[in-house]
């Protein structure tokens, strides 16, 4: 066999466990936000992505993400299965580890990105086609896009940066939680029922879960233990607390009070902002980052209303703006100081070439995310339809999709 | 006998309740209620979208006395509840015709 590095290895072994442990904090971050009666409807579209994506990225997932590149599109089905995988080496010199913790670590990520998704489609969407919906969109739309990006495809050739999944993860997932949004239509008693959060610790729990997962995410993107992972490391805390801070300063600067969902919001803000950028950026760039994402996603949720559609825990106005905001960023503040691996961004004598890759990046990644969702969402719909019928969306999806209720009040 | 019912700020329960079985009051019933009266709600913010939330929780307390401790009953919820802003709540006082202790079969004041 090939000699591996034990350090990043054992680093990525515990990188590809904290991405993991960021799917149940996803699920009591969202659990909290929703009606008692859809909290566990809620907890299960995350915990049955840990089931259901794992088993899909080992058998298609991995070879269609990181299989030998297919025209920059896709990847070759070499590794269906995961054939091959044991006992060969992904990295070389001190970034060497098995291909095994590489395929255990990308797995992590298409779960929680799926997870991310559910946000849209709270409280309402049928639970067996929310399930063949999930496998669809990870063979569909996420093992490409992670080809594009990371996986040796044409964004990758093109040289847009995308550290952690700014784009692969957050703009596609918020891409996909629109087109559900769409498809799904509107809460009942939307815009004349209180709809709102049951739990707030819970929704707290479960962010300082997401911020702590984050490490994993991020530093972990490092594929390596080092200089580079610490680099990451820092710039994901200080944009998180930077975005904690942004979103309770910009509701108290506009005459509100400073709310615990606020900054639990703020800091998920600031991590998503951050996640492109965390390897090519300086700790006061990864500030600025953070504070920018904070008071945009503030800003997003503010308005997000006027434009009709229910996104119900708002992926959109966090992931979609967060995650674009970061993207663009990152070709602003990008440095090779940083990382020699990356580029110089527009601050650092890089020129509008960076940022220009990295909207290429956003856009594409919108427009293939938000269509292909929006394709098979319809076809579901047309054949066993997505969403539960009125009386028992009134009635709760805990007791109708899985016959249990969350409390015994 | 009497029935008193009285929707008090949830907070002045306990001192509800001390002023009562000073009076020798043996027993009452209490309960969490929202409703809303005179005194508005109040606002919630989540993420920048305000709730108004028109219910206001209180506590209902629920208790059936002899006919002649009865005004003295309804002034000692009076005093003890009183903070002398809006939503200190109401009393109620009513007639029972009949009263039955399920354990003994003691019917009327005896039951009490």
């Amino acid at each position: 066999m090939q000699a591996i590095d034990t350090g990043s290895t054992a680093w990525m072994l515990v990188s590809a466990a904290l991405v993991l442990f960021m799917t149940p904090g996803l699920a009591l971050f969202y659990a909290g936000m929703v009606r008692s009666k859809n909290a566990l409807s809620t907890t299960m579209h995350s915990l049955f992505a840990m089931g259901l994506v794992s088993i899909i990225w080992a058998l298609v997932g991995y070879t269609l993400a990181f299989g030998h590149d297919f025209g920059g599109i896709v990847g070759g089905l070499q590794a269906i299965g995961l054939g091959g995988v044991l006992g060969s080496v992904t990295g070389s010199g001190t970034a060497a580890i098995p291909t095994s913790v590489y395929v255990m670590y990308q797995g992590m990520f298409a779960i929680i990105t799926v997870g991310l998704i559910t946000g849209a489609i709270a409280e309402r969407m049928k639970f067996k086609a929310y399930v063949v919906f999930a496998t669809a969109w990870v063979i569909l739309v996420y093992s490409p896009l992670a080809h594009w990006v990371w996986g040796g495809g044409w964004l990758m050739k093109l040289g847009a940066l995308d550290f952690a999944g700014g784009t692969v993860v957050h703009i596609a997932s918020a891409s996909a939680a629109l087109a559900t949004a769409i498809c799904l239509g509107r809460r009942k008693g939307y815009g004349t029922e209180e709809l709102r959060p049951h739990n707030i610790p819970m929704s707290v729990l479960g962010a300082g879960i997401l911020w702590f997962g984050w490490f994993g995410f991020n530093a972990g993107s490092a594929l390596a233990s080092g200089h580079l992972a610490g680099s990451a490391f820092m710039a994901t805390h200080l944009s998180a607390a930077a975005g904690l801070l942004a979103w309770n300063l910009t509701e108290v600067l506009t005459g509100r009070k400073p709310t615990v969902l606020g900054a639990a919001s703020g800091a998920v803000a600031g991590l998503v902002g951050i996640t492109p950028a965390a390897g090519f950026v300086t700790p006061l760039a990864a500030i600025f980052i953070g504070l920018t994402c904070g008071v945009l996603c503030y800003f997003a949720l503010r308005i997000k209303n006027r434009f009709g559609f229910d996104d119900a825990l708002d992926v959109v106005g966090v992931h979609g703006i967060g995650g674009t905001t970061g993207a663009l960023l990152t070709g602003i503040f990008a440095s090779v100081a940083v990382n020699a691996a990356g580029a110089n961004g527009l601050l650092f004598g890089g020129g509008p070439a960076l940022l220009g890759k990295q909207a290429i990046g956003v856009v594409a990644t919108i427009a293939f995310s938000f269509t292909m969702s929006f394709v098979i969402l319809k076809l579901l719909d047309a054949t066993m339809g997505l969403r539960v019928d009125p009386e028992t969306e009134a009635m709760g999806l805990d007791v109708s999709e899985h016959s249990e209720t969350a409390y015994e009040l | 006998m009497k029935k008193i019912e009285a929707i008090i700020k949830p907070h002045v329960l306990d001192e509800v309740k001390a002023a009562l079985q000073q009076l020798g009051v043996t027993g009452m019933t209490a309960y969490e209620v929202k409703g809303f009266g005179r005194q508005k709600g109040h606002t919630e913010v989540y993420r920048g979208s305000e709730y108004t939330v028109d219910f206001v929780p209180k506590t209902k307390i629920e208790l059936v006395v002899d006919d002649d401790i009865a005004p003295k009953v309804e002034q000692a919820i009076i005093d003890a509840a009183r903070t002398g802003k809006i939503g200190d709540g109401k009393v109620f006082t009513s007639t029972i015709e009949s009263a039955v202790r399920i354990r003994t079969g003691e019917r009327g004041p005896e039951a009490l």
